[in-house]
């Protein structure tokens, strides 16, 4: 992204014609999707024109003008998304830009967690994982439809990758193994997301109320349902792992690296020479 | 078993008795039923839709009473069982549904149709504390409306009543959080339901056109009673 770039584009959801997925990890540079939609009713019977008009048209869009007019002209102006996202979740104390930030990337992603004539199974790794890390298909839908059915208020229900690493300033895992890493079922309230929990998002459902409200009214166990059965891009999900892993392998690599030239500089500096308390070997008690 | 037992043994002191635990209070639990509204559905057209007041009504606020029921019941259960932790489990589901029963409860008896009084200003005491704490009734409804408007996600913004303070304060909660969560000493006079459920299938997503509009069937009537009971 070109420095001191200026608006964030308003893109046009992949799920509104047949395309490739763009772009779909964290480094992602662009969210703009240069192609016009055809048409909005893409998803038509199971998410209708209508609510694409006013999901994609009116919320969506109102969440980049907004973010735009909040950082046009401050250092977060020219920020890459995530990192206007990382940046403003302030450990959980919420800065104003969070919510049209965060609100943005999640639509993306919701958009792009979708595709006409969608549903079926997962497939290859994201089975075999799946399979590993709820036991079943069955079991995994049955998580994420809870999850989905169960977040109270406004908020999203996720399939994520969590890669098992110590938050701590200069510890890692001292021995990462693919085991540490899972697939989760999480939910979220409002606009917050996984990436806050430096958890790499594979799937998402949007249970806001305007999400489901103008086609299935009260009822957003069906709107799940039908989400899981009719909606649901596995492609998509199945090429979100792949980045995952590679990200998670990334990572590990370079802090062996960063450990590895520590332990090499620990070595070639002189000994530290250490003086003991005199009164240390004295006992405690009087 | 157990419960059949607490029916018949009332337990006034808080003296450890032989049975031990097993022994509670003679309540049998007290399960909850949704309010009729005092108005036909249409009755607030066309500041509220027939069509949301009647999904509001029947399907949300049924909702949070059968669940709530749901959770006390659970509640009563777990209790009875000594099972601490699924106690605290239920919290979240017991305040999100009874939050939602009690929200709901109050927000009928805050609208009423034109012809009944609804949008009205508030006469006697309420009115003269709104002057008083907010210059007018204009300068509230501007504050509310901005609070609403505002509000990411679901929740109420209401004008309420410090008790203690003897003061008006305008407050939002989030999801179905009571106002008395703000503070143990806040009375609800009035509270408006920025959840989207409330006014998407009319107003679609132009939130501030519907706080706009609903001050025109708010009954100040009901506000102004529980303000002057709680002044007293």
């Amino acid at each position: 992204m070109a420095a001191g770039s200026t608006a964030i584009n308003f893109s046009t959801p992949c799920a509104l014609f047949p395309c490739q997925p763009l772009s779909l990890g964290f480094s992602r540079s662009s969210f703009h999707r240069h192609q016009a939609a055809k048409n909005q009713n893409a998803l038509e019977p199971h998410m209708s024109q209508e609510t694409l008009s006013y999901h994609w048209g009116k919320h969506h869009r109102g969440y980049v003008e907004n973010l735009n007019k909040q950082i046009t002209g401050t250092e977060l102006d020219g920020m890459l998304l995530e990192d206007i996202i990382f940046l403003t979740y302030n450990r959980g104390d919420i800065l104003p830009p969070f919510n049209n930030a965060a609100q943005i990337w999640n639509h993306e992603f919701f958009w792009e967690s979708m595709k006409p004539d969608g549903g079926g199974k997962p497939t290859g790794d994201l089975l075999e994982l799946i399979k590993r890390d709820f036991g079943s298909i069955d079991t995994f839908m049955e998580e994420f439809r809870a999850a989905a059915s169960t977040q109270f208020g406004s908020g999203w229900a996720w399939l994520a990758y969590k890669a098992n690493r110590l938050d701590v300033g200069n510890a890692v895992n001292p021995s990462p193994a693919d085991e540490d890493k899972k697939l989760v079922v999480v939910k979220s309230p409002n606009a917050v997301n996984p990436l806050v929990w430096d958890y790499y998002p594979l799937l998402v459902i949007d249970v806001w109320e305007h999400a489901y409200i103008l086609d299935f009214e009260a009822r957003r166990a069906d709107y799940i349902s039908i989400f899981m059965e009719k909606l649901v891009s596995w492609e998509a999900v199945g090429s979100r792992l792949e980045m995952a892993k590679a990200q998670a392998a990334e990572r590990e690599s370079e802090e062996r690296r960063r450990q590895e030239e520590e332990e090499k500089n620990a070595g070639d500096a002189e000994a530290v020479e250490m003086y003991l308390d005199s009164n240390s070997d004295e006992p405690e008690a009087d | 078993m157990a419960l059949s037992l607490c029916n018949l043994v009332s337990r006034n002191s808080l003296a450890p008795l032989p049975i031990g635990r097993l022994l509670l209070s003679t309540r049998g639990l007290q399960t909850f039923s949704l309010p009729d509204l005092p108005y036909d559905y249409g009755a607030l057209e066309p500041t509220i839709s027939g069509e949301i007041m009647m999904l509001h009504h029947q399907k949300h606020h049924q909702t949070y009473v059968t669940n709530y029921n749901k959770a006390l019941e659970q509640l009563d259960d777990a209790m009875n069982r000594g099972d601490p932790s699924t106690v605290v489990k239920l919290q979240s589901a017991l305040k999100f549904n009874g939050g939602g029963h009690i929200n709901h409860s109050i927000f009928w008896k805050n609208l009423a149709p034109v012809n009944e009084g609804g949008g009205e200003p508030p006469r006697g005491s309420l009115g003269w504390a709104i002057d008083t704490d907010f210059g007018s009734l204009e300068s509230l409804k501007q504050k509310m409306n901005a609070e609403g408007a505002a509000l990411q996600g679901s929740g109420w913004v209401w004008l309420g009543v410090d008790k203690e303070l003897k003061r008006l304060v305008v407050e939002t909660t989030a999801n179905q959080d009571p106002l008395v969560t703000k503070g143990p000493s806040l009375v609800p006079l009035i509270g408006l339901d920025v959840w989207e459920h409330a006014y998407y299938l009319q107003y679609k997503n132009v939130k501030p056109d519907y706080l706009n509009n609903i001050w025109k069937v708010i009954n100040w009537k009901y506000a102004s009673n529980v303000y002057e009971k709680e002044s007293a």
